[in-house]
C-alpha cells in the first residue's frame, strides 16, 4: 500500500488496529502500464527529489526507472486557488502552463470544457481567478485573464476553429429564452450531448447584455458573433426578436414538444432612483441607454451629463456618453472609490479619458424646466457603520446639500428582470426581489421542467456566473430528459491549495496590455485593450507558480490508452485488525544548509554526498557523467569532508556517529576515480575512518594503495569560493596542529543520516519511546522489540546502520512477528503444478501463434506492428498471429488463451515488453490454457527495441522481425517441461549453542518447528559467559541465564552437548547430518532436516606480543573483564592503566577490523573510572571506532578523562618490563611529536577476534569462507544471513565480529529465513533446470568444478556426473564447460540456442 | 559511399545484462540498432561453440555480457 500513513494504533499485542490514511494517487495501480505517455504531455515541470534536484520531473512522474510499484503517480497540493475561485471552475493552472508550452489548442478545448465564451470573458470578466492568484503574494497575481483571450483570439482567427464533438444525436428538444451568457452557454452544452436546441430571444441582435449592456469599445461586436458562430455550427437554432409570453408560450412550446426549459433572460429593467423628477425628459435609464447605444439609435445627451452609480454599468454607461459627443462627462458615487464595484481597470480607464468620479455623493432630486432636465440637487455623504454587504453604509451630511446643472442624468444603479415569458401555466415562483426560485444546485424551479439561470436568479451579477450556471443547468437538463437523479455527485468539494511560501520565488513584473491611447480611443468605439503578444503570454504563462502542482490540464487523460489516470481520486480512511507492526521508516540525509556549513547552497561546487551518488550515477542527471554543477566540467580534484551532521554536536546536534559515510565516501571516491579514468585528485578529510564492516577494511587499503585515495586525518576550519573560479579553497588543521590550505574543483559533504521530523511524529501516534536523537529506543537483548509490546522496530530509525545491518533487522523483526502469531496464521502458497488436460500435442508438429503487442503507443508509435504480424504470419511453423493494444490487459489474455484451443496453438511467441517482469504472468496465462507454461517464448521489442531506437522507425521494425523470427525458431524446438515438488523436512539443525545459536533455535521453535542444537562444549553461552554488560550497561548474566533456561525448557528443541557433525548431504528441505557425541562410546546420530543454521561463533586471537603471557599484568579482554567483575585489587588500586588497541586487527595476520574492541576497551575503561576515579587511562588506537550510538560512551570517556593517543602500525607502542617488575610503554604522540612514557599498572590488549575452523564444514556443506575464515554469505548487502545454495544459513560471529545485539538480530534474521523455507512445506524446482545425458557423459567433472552451487556430483560407481535438480539454479555453466555436450540447460538447450543464433543471422 | 550496418549478436546474462539492456530502455538511452539479443541464464552457459558459430556464420562483432 502507497502513499499510506498509520493515522493512529489501538489495542495490544495480537489485537492491533491501525487506522490508515491513503493518499490518492490520481492513477489506477492495476490499469497503468508504466508507459510514461502521461510525463510526455504534462506541462508542469518539478525538481527531481529522487536525483536530489538535480534534475527535472513532470507532475505526474515515477520517482525512478526501476520504482516499484512501477505505476506513475500524479502529485497535487489540491486544486489552484484560480480553479477554485472561478465560479465556472475552469481548469485554470492548466491552461496556463499549456500556454506556457504553446500548446494553444489543447488550452482553448481545456478551457471551453467549462467555458465555451472565452474571447468574450477574456475581455470582460471580473477574473476572481486573479484575486485568488497565489502569485498576489509574490509581487502581482498572472494575468490570467489576458492569456485566455489570447488563447481564444488565436483559435477565432484561425482557419479551422474549434468546435467540439457532438456525442450522439438525439431527438429531445430544449428551449432556451434568453442568447445572453447564460444561454448561449446552456445551448452549447446541450448541443454537445446531441440534443435539439432553439434559443429564442427578444432583442432583434444575440448576445443578451453582453451585445447591449457591454460597450463594443470594450467588446467589439465581431467577437461575440464568432463565439456564436461556432454554437451556431453545432446545430442550435436562433430564434430574435421573438418575446416568449407574448409572441409564444410556454405552453405553445411544451405542445410542440420541447421537453425542457431554460430562462436565462437576464436583468434588462433599470431600478429607479426613487426621486423626484425622475421621469423628466432627460433622464434615461442606464441599460436603456446602453441597449440604444448600442443598438445605433440616434441620441442627443447634451453637453453635460452624470452618471449615478459606481458598477461597470455606470462607468459603461458614462464613457459611451462621451464617446457620442457629450463634453463633460462624470460619475455620482454615493460611497469612496475604495468600495466602487466597477473593476479597477475600468475606473483606471475613466481616469484616462478625462472622466471625472465623483465620490460620496447621492442625488436628492432632479430639477425640471418645461419638462426637460436642467439641473440635480444632490447632498454629500459620508461613511458610518458597514451594513449586510460589509461596505460602511452612507450616510447623507445634513445641510451639505447642492446643485449641479445638468443636460441629462443617467442612473445606473442596478437592473431586475422583465417576466412577462412567465405566462400562467407555468408553476415557478419569484423571490420578493423578483429573481426567480431555483434549486441553488441544479437551478430547477417549482416547476419541473423549467430551469433558470444567470442574472434572472441571481440579480445583475457577472459574465463567468451566467456562464457557469449555464452549464449547470445544462448537466440537470440532460439528466432531467434521460430520467437521472439531478443532484448525485454534484456537490463538488474544493481542497484549495492554501499557502505558498513567497520567499522561495523571485519577483517578475507582470505583463502590461497595450492600450489605444486615449486621445484616440475618446472619438470612437474601437477596442481598447489591443490583447497581449505571444511573446507576451509566454513570459506572463511562466509566472504562475503551479501552486496546485498538477495544473489538471487532464492531457494526460487524452493521452492514456489503459485509461489510468482518475482526477477525482480522493484519500481513503482504511482500518486493520493486525496482530503485530513493524516500523521501518528509514533515515533522511543531514541537510547541511546554514551559515556555517561549508558553503553549501552558497558555493554550486560544494555538494551533498547524496547529490554525488546522482553525478556518479548512470540513470542520473548526467548519465553518469561526472561533471562539477558550476560549469559542468569534468573535476580534477575533489574532497570529501566527513561526518558532516555526525559526531558534530555544534552544528547538527548530532553526538552520534552515523555509521556508513566513511565507506560511502570511500567508494564514492573509488568510483568518480573510475569516471575519470584515474585523472582525478580524490581527497578524503576525516577524524578516524571507521571501516568496521565486513571486508571493509580490505577496501579501504586498497582505495589507498590501488586506487590512489589520499586519506587526511583533520579538522576543516573553512571552505571559501576562490574569486571568479567556483573553485574551493579548504583550510584544515593537520593531526599535527599546523594550519594547511589546498584547493579543489568539488567538495562532497559526506553527510550524516537521522530520523525525519515524520517519523518521530509516527513513533508519537504509536507511543513509542525513542532516545534524544529521535531513535528508537530497544533493548540489546531484544534487538528488535520497540518499547510497546507488539510493536518492532529495524533498520536506521533504530539507529544508524549499513544495508546489511538493515536487512538483517528486518528479518529478525519478521522473525519476532513469527514468533507471537500462530504458526497456523502463515499463508502456505498453493501447489502449483501438475499438467493440465489439453487436446493438443505438445509434442506434434509445432503449430505456433505469434502475438505482437504495441503497448499502447510504447511499441506502435516506433516499430510498424502490422508489419510484424503479417511478417510473422509468413514464417515456418507459425500458424496464427494477431497484434494485441496491451498484452497484459485481462481481455487480451482471455484472448491468447482463446487463440491457443481456437487455432490449437503448442507454442506462443509474445512479442512485448522484458520477460524478466511479465514472462511470469504469460506462463501463467497459457498455464491456465492447458498449455505447458514453458512452451512460451516473450522477446523484448519495447525496451531493447522501441524505446532505444525511438528516432529509427525501419530499423527498430526490422529489428522487431528478427527479434520475433529469432523467438519462432527457439519455440519451434521448445519443449514442456516439469516442475518438481519436494516435501521439505520440518525440522532445523542449528550449530552452535552461543548466543546466535541459542537465540536461532528459540526463534524456530517459537515459530512452531523442531531444532537440533549442536554445541560441542558441555555448556551453553559461548563467549556470553565471559561477557558482563553491553556498551549501553544491561547486565548480560540475567539475560544469558534466561535464554539457556528457555532453550533447555523449550519442547521443541534438543540440545546436542559435545557433539559436532561430522558429516552433512543433501539439499534444502532434505539434509541428513551425522553429530559424533564426544565420550567414550563415541556415538553417532543421524538428523533428517529441512534447513541448518551455521553460529559456530568465532576464537580469540592470543598473541605474542606486548609481554602477553610474559608479565601477569598484560591482559586480555574477558581477563581484564573478570577482575573488573570481582573488584580486583589491581583494578581498585590502580593509579594508571593502558589499553592498546588492534592488537592482532588490521594487519597481516587478521588484516581486518574486529569492530567491537574499540567500543569494549572504551566501556571497560569507563567502568574502570566508575570504580576508581583516580586511574589514569591511556587508549592508544589507530582509528576509534565507536560507530553508530556507540559514539555516546566516546564523548563520556574523553569527559571523563581517559586519554586517547594514536599510533600507526609503523610506531606501535613499545611495551617493556621496567625495574621493580613494573610496566612501561613507549608512544609517538602525534599531537607533540614526540615519545611519552607511561608506567601503567596493568596492560589491556584488544585483540583480535579469530574465525572458527569452519573448514570442514564449508567442504561438505559446499558453502564458501572468507580469505579471512568467515563465512561469505549470499550477497554482501542484501542476503546477509543466506548462502547461494538455499537451505542454509549463517548468524553471530561465525559470519563477522558483532557486538551482542547485532548477534541476536542475525540469529532471529536466520530464524526468519530457515522458517521461510520450513513454512512451505514443499519445495518447487524450476522447469529450467540442467540435467545430463549418462551416455555421453565422459566423467570428466568439468561440470563439477563449474557449477556454483555444488549441484553435480560425480556417481563413482557408473563414472558420470548427476545433476541435483534440488540444488540446480539453472545457470547453465555445466552445459557450457561439457566438452561432450550431455550436459544441458532445459528451456536454453545447444539447438534452441543455435536456432536463435542461426535465425539472427540469416 | 555505402553506409557499413555491422550485425551484432549479444549473449545478455537474464540476471545482469539482460536487466542491464531493459533499464536502458526504460531510460530512453539511444543507441544503434544493430544488436539483436539473445537471453541466456548465465553468461556462463554461453560456449566457446556459440562464439565460434556466431562468427561462423558471418557476425560481424559479438557481445557476452554478464
Amino acid at each position: 500500500m502507497t502513499r499510506a500513513e498509520v493515522r493512529e494504533v489501538n489495542g495490544e499485542l495480537g489485537a492491533f488496529r491501525v487506522k490508515v490514511l491513503q493518499k490518492p494517487r490520481y492513477i489506477d495501480l492495476k490499469k497503468c502500464t508504466g508507459c510514461g505517455e502521461c510525463a510526455k504531455v504534462c506541462p508542469v515541470v518539478r525538481k527531481n527529489e529522487y536525483d536530489m534536484g538535480l534534475s527535472e520531473r513532470r507532475a505526474v512522474y515515477r520517482r525512478y526507472a526501476q520504482a516499484v510499484p512501477g505505476a506513475f503517480a500524479i502529485e497535487k497540493r489540491g486544486s489552484s486557488p484560480c480553479k477554485v475561485a472561478c465560479p465556472a471552475h475552469i481548469s485554470v493552472q492548466g491552461y496556463v502552463a499549456l500556454a506556457a508550452q504553446g500548446k494553444y489548442a489543447e488550452a482553448l478545448k481545456l478551457i471551453k470544457e467549462q467555458n465555451p465564451l472565452p474571447a468574450i470573458c477574456g475581455r470582460v470578466c471580473h477574473h476572481p481567478c486573479e484575486s485568488a492568484c497565489m502569485r498576489g503574494e509574490v509581487d502581482e497575481p498572472v494575468a490570467i485573464d489576458s492569456i485566455k483571450r489570447f488563447i481564444a483570439d488565436l483559435d477565432l482567427h484561425s482557419e479551422t476553429r474549434y468546435v467540439p464533438e457532438i456525442k450522439a444525436e438525439r431527438d429531445a428538444k430544449v428551449a432556451i429564452m434568453g442568447s445572453g451568457p447564460a444561454g448561449l452557454t446552456c445551448a452549447y452544452y446541450l448541443a454537445i450531448e446531441g440534443y435539439r436546441v432553439t434559443v429564442f430571444e427578444k432583442l432583434p441582435v444575440l448576445g443578451g447584455m453582453l451585445t447591449v449592456g457591454i460597450p463594443s469599445y470594450r467588446l467589439p461586436r465581431q467577437i461575440i458573433e464568432a463565439e456564436i458562430d461556432v454554437i451556431q455550427s453545432m446545430g442550435v437554432q436562433f430564434k430574435t426578436g421573438i418575446e416568449v409570453g407574448k409572441d409564444i408560450t410556454i405552453a405553445d412550446l411544451r405542445e410542440q414538444g420541447y421537453q425542457a426549459f431554460f430562462l436565462g433572460i437576464g436583468a434588462h429593467e433599470c431600478k429607479r432612483l426613487g426621486i423626484e423628477g425622475e421621469d423628466l425628459e432627460g433622464v434615461y435609464p442606464g441599460v436603456d441607454f446602453l441597449r440604444d447605444a448600442n443598438l445605433g439609435k440616434p441620441i442627443a445627451l447634451g453637453a453635460r451629463v452624470a452618471v449615478v452609480g459606481g458598477g461597470n454599468v455606470a462607468m459603461d454607461a458614462v464613457r459611451t456618453a462621451l464617446r457620442l459627443g457629450s463634453r463633460t462627462v462624470f460619475i455620482l458615487y454615493r460611497r469612496s472609490i475604495e468600495e466602487m464595484p466597477a473593476s479597477r481597470e475600468e475606473i483606471e480607464e475613466c481616469r484616462e479619458e478625462g472622466i471625472e468620479i465623483q465620490t460620496l455623493i447621492n442625488p436628492v432630486r432632479i430639477i425640471g424646466n418645461n419638462g426637460r432636465v436642467e439641473a440635480m440637487e444632490c447632498v454629500r455623504m459620508r461613511l458610518g457603520e458597514p451594513d449586510s454587504s460589509g461596505r460602511r453604509r452612507p450616510e447623507a451630511i445634513p445641510g451639505s446639500n447642492l446643485v449641479i446643472k445638468l443636460d441629462c442624468v443617467i442612473p445606473a444603479i442596478g437592473q431586475e428582470s422583465d417576466w412577462t415569458c412567465l405566462t400562467t401555466e407555468c408553476t415557478c415562483t419569484l423571490s420578493p426581489w423578483g429573481t426567480m426560485r431555483v434549486d441553488p444546485v441544479t437551478l430547477q424551479s417549482d416547476a419541473p421542467d423549467i430551469f433558470a439561470g444567470g442574472d434572472a436568479v441571481t440579480g445583475p451579477r457577472t459574465v463567468i456566473e451566467a456562464i457557469a450556471a449555464g452549464k449547470q443547468a445544462a448537466i440537470s437538463i440532460d439528466r432531467y430528459i434521460r430520467g437521472e437523479d439531478l443532484k448525485e455527485g454534484r456537490k463538488e468539494e474544493w481542497l484549495a491549495v492554501e499557502t505558498i511560501q513567497p520567499a522561495a520565488y523571485d519577483p517578475v513584473a507582470r505583463e502590461r496590455m497595450p492600450r489605444l491611447a486615449p486621445e484616440l480611443r475618446i472619438k470612437a468605439f474601437d477596442e481598447v485593450q489591443r490583447g497581449f503578444s505571444e511573446e507576451q503570454v509566454r513570459r506572463e504563462a511562466r509566472r504562475c507558480l503551479s501552486c496546485g502542482v498538477c495544473s489538471e490540464c487532464y492531457q494526460c487523460v487524452e493521452v492514456c490508452l489503459a485509461k489510468a489516470i482518475q482526477h477525482d481520486d480522493r484519500p481513503r480512511e482504511l482500518e486493520f485488525d493486525v496482530g503485530a507492526i513493524i516500523v521501518s521508516t528509514g533515515f533522511e540525509a543531514f541537510s547541511p544548509e546554514g551559515p556555517d556549513t561549508y558553503g553549501y547552497k552558497n558555493f554550486p561546487n560544494v555538494v551533498t554526498s547524496m547529490e554525488f551518488e546522482r553525478l556518479l550515477s548512470a540513470s542520473g542527471p548526467t548519465m553518469g557523467r561526472l561533471v562539477r554543477p558550476s560549469d559542468h566540467t569534468e573535476p580534477k580534484r575533489i574532497a570529501w569532508l566527513q561526518c558532516v551532521g555526525s559526531r558534530d554536536i555544534h552544528h547538527s546536534g548530532h553526538g552520534y556517529c552515523s555509521a556508513v559515510c566513511c565507506m560511502y565516501a570511500i567508494k564514492e571516491a573509488i568510483i568518480a576515480r573510475e569516471h575519470a579514468r584515474g585523472e582525478l585528485d580524490a581527497a578524503i578529510f576525516f577524524m578516524d575512518i571507521r571501516t568496521h564492516g565486513k571486508e571493509f577494511e580490505k577496501y579501504y587499503n586498497r582505495a589507498k594503495e590501488v586506487h590512489g585515495v589520499r586519506f587526511l586525518r583533520s579538522r576543516i576550519h573553512s571552505v571559501e569560493e576562490v574569486h571568479g573560479t567556483h573553485d574551493l579553497l579548504i583550510a584544515y588543521v593537520t593531526e599535527a596542529g599546523k594550519l594547511a590550505r589546498e584547493r579543489f574543483d568539488m567538495v562532497v559533504l559526506s553527510v550524516g543520516i537521522q530520523v525525519s521530523q515524520q517519523a518521530k511524529e509516527l513513533a508519537g501516534r504509536l507511543n513509542l519511546a525513542l532516545d534524544g536523537y529521535g531513535f528508537a529506543e530497544h533493548s540489546s537483548f531484544a534487538p528488535v522489540s520497540g518499547s510497546r509490546p507488539g510493536i518492532y522496530v529495524s533498520g536506521a530509525f533504530q539507529g544508524p546502520k549499513d544495508i546489511p545491518e538493515s536487512v538483517v533487522g528486518a528479518s529478525a523483526a519478521a522473525a519476532a512477528v513469527a514468533g507471537i502469531l500462530k504458526p497456523a496464521s502463515f499463508e502456505r502458497p498453493s501447489p502449483k503444478t501438475g499438467l493440465p488436460s489439453l487436446d493438443i500435442d505438445p509434442l506434434g508438429p509445432p503449430r505456433v501463434g505469434v502475438f505482437v503487442c504495441n503497448c499502447g503507443r510504447n511499441i506502435g508509435d516506433v516499430v510498424n506492428v502490422a508489419e510484424v504480424v503479417a511478417y510473422s504470419r509468413s514464417l515456418p511453423h507459425v500458424v496464427y498471429a494477431q497484434e494485441n493494444l496491451f498484452s497484459c490487459s485481462q481481455d487480451a489474455q482471455e484472448r491468447l488463451a482463446k487463440m491457443v484451443h481456437e487455432q490449437g496453438l503448442n507454442r506462443v511467441v509474445l512479442a512485448a515488453c522484458s520477460p524478466r517482469t511479465h514472462e511470469p504472468l504469460f506462463r501463467e496465462t497459457i498455464h491456465k490454457a492447458g498449455l505447458n507454461k514453458y512452451l512460451f517464448e516473450m522477446t523484448n521489442i519495447r525496451d531493447q527495441d522501441s524505446w532505444v531506437h525511438q528516432g529509427e522507425p525501419l530499423a527498430a521494425t526490422e529489428k522487431a522481425k528478427d527479434l520475433v523470427r529469432m523467438a519462432v525458431a527457439k519455440a519451434t524446438l521448445l519443449e514442456p517441461l516439469l516442475e518438481e515438488e519436494l516435501a521439505v523436512q520440518p525440522v532445523a539443525l542449528v550449530l552452535g549453542g552461543g548466543l546466535a545459536g541459542m537465540q536461532a533455535a528459540l526463534s524456530i521453535a517459537e515459530s512452531g518447528y523442531r531444532v537440533h542444537l549442536v554445541e560441542k562444549t558441555d555448556g551453553l553461552g559461548g563467549h556470553a559467559r565471559h561477557i558482563h554488560t553491553t556498551w549501553k550497561g544491561e547486565e548480560v548474566k540475567p539475560f544469558l541465564g534466561s535464554l539457556i533456561d528457555k532453550v533447555l525448557g523449550h519442547p521443541l528443541i534438543t540440545v546436542h552437548f559435545e557433539s559436532e557433525t561430522i558429516y552433512s548431504s543433501g539439499f534444502v528441505g532434505n539434509f541428513r547430518s551425522t553429530l559424533r557425541k564426544k565420550g567414550i562410546a563415541r556415538q553417532a546420530i543421524t538428523i533428517d532436516h529441512g534447513v541448518i543454521v551455521l553460529a559456530t561463533g568465532a576464537g580469540v586471537y592470543h598473541p605474542d606480543e606486548y609481554l602477553y603471557g610474559a608479565h601477569p599484568h598484560v591482559l586480555l579482554w574477558y581477563e581484564l573483564d573478570q577482575r573488573i567483575a570481582h573488584r580486583d585489587s589491581l583494578i581498585t588500586g590502580s593509579r594508571c592503566a593502558v589499553f592498546i588497541q588492534c592488537v592482532g586487527s588490521r594487519q597481516t595476520e587478521h588484516p581486518y577490523c574486529s569492530r567491537i574492541c574499540c567500543m569494549h576497551s572504551v566501556q571497560s575503561a569507563l567502568k574502570i573510572k566508575e570504580i576508581n576515579s583516580d586511574a589514569q587511562i591511556y587508549i592508544l588506537y589507530r582509528d576509534l571506532r565507536t560507530f553508530g550510538l556507540m559514539e555516546r560512551i566516546y564523548q563520556e570517556a574523553r569527559a571523563k578523562g581517559v586519554i586517547f593517543i594514536r599510533y600507526t602500525p609503523d610506531n606501535k607502542p613499545l611495551v617493556r618490563a621496567g625495574e621493580n617488575g613494573g610496566l612501561e610503554v613507549e608512544i609517538l604522540d602525534p599531537i607533540l611529536q614526540r615519545p611519552i612514557l607511561i608506567r601503567p599498572d596493568f596492560i589491556n590488549l584488544a585483540t583480535a577476534i579469530e574465525p572458527s575452523a569452519n573448514e570442514n564444514l564449508s567442504r561438505y556443506l559446499k558453502v564458501p569462507l572468507t580469505e579471512n575464515g568467515f563465512f561469505m554469505e549470499a550477497h554482501a548487502k542484501l542476503r546477509p544471513v543466506d548462502f547461494a545454495s538455499d537451505g542454509i544459513f549463517v548468524c553471530g560471529l561465525a559470519h563477522y565480529p558483532k557486538p551482542i545485539e547485532e548477534s541476536l538480530a542475525q540469529a532471529m534474521g536466520a530464524a526468519a529465513r530457515a522458517v521461510r523455507v520450513l513454512a512451505q512445506g514443499v519445495w518447487v524446482t524450476s522447469g529450467i533446470s540442467a540435467s545430463i545425458d549418462p551416455g555421453g557423459c565422459v566423467g570428466c567433472m568439468g561440470c563439477v568444478e563449474v557449477c556454483p552451487y555444488g549441484a553435480i556430483s560425480f556417481i563413482e560407481d557408473r563414472r558420470v556426473c548427476e545433476v541435483n535438480r534440488a540444488l540446480c539454479k539453472g545457470c547453465g555453466a555445466c552445459a557450457a564447460a561439457c566438452p561432450s555436450g550431455s550436459a544441458t540447460l532445459s528451456g536454453f538447450t545447444r539447438k534452441q540456442i543455435h536456432a536463435q543464433l542461426s535465425a539472427a543471422l540469416n | 559511399m555505402q553506409i557499413f550496418h555491422p550485425r551484432v549478436l549479444a549473449f545478455l546474462c537474464n540476471w545482469c545484462a539482460y536487466a542491464g539492456a531493459d533499464m536502458a530502455g526504460v531510460s530512453r538511452i539511444q543507441y544503434p540498432p544493430e544488436a539483436r539479443v539473445i537471453r541466456t541464464m548465465c553468461s556462463s552457459s554461453v560456449s566457446a561453440e556459440n562464439i565460434l558459430k556466431a562468427f561462423q556464420m558471418g557476425t560481424d562483432g559479438l557481445l557476452v555480457g554478464g
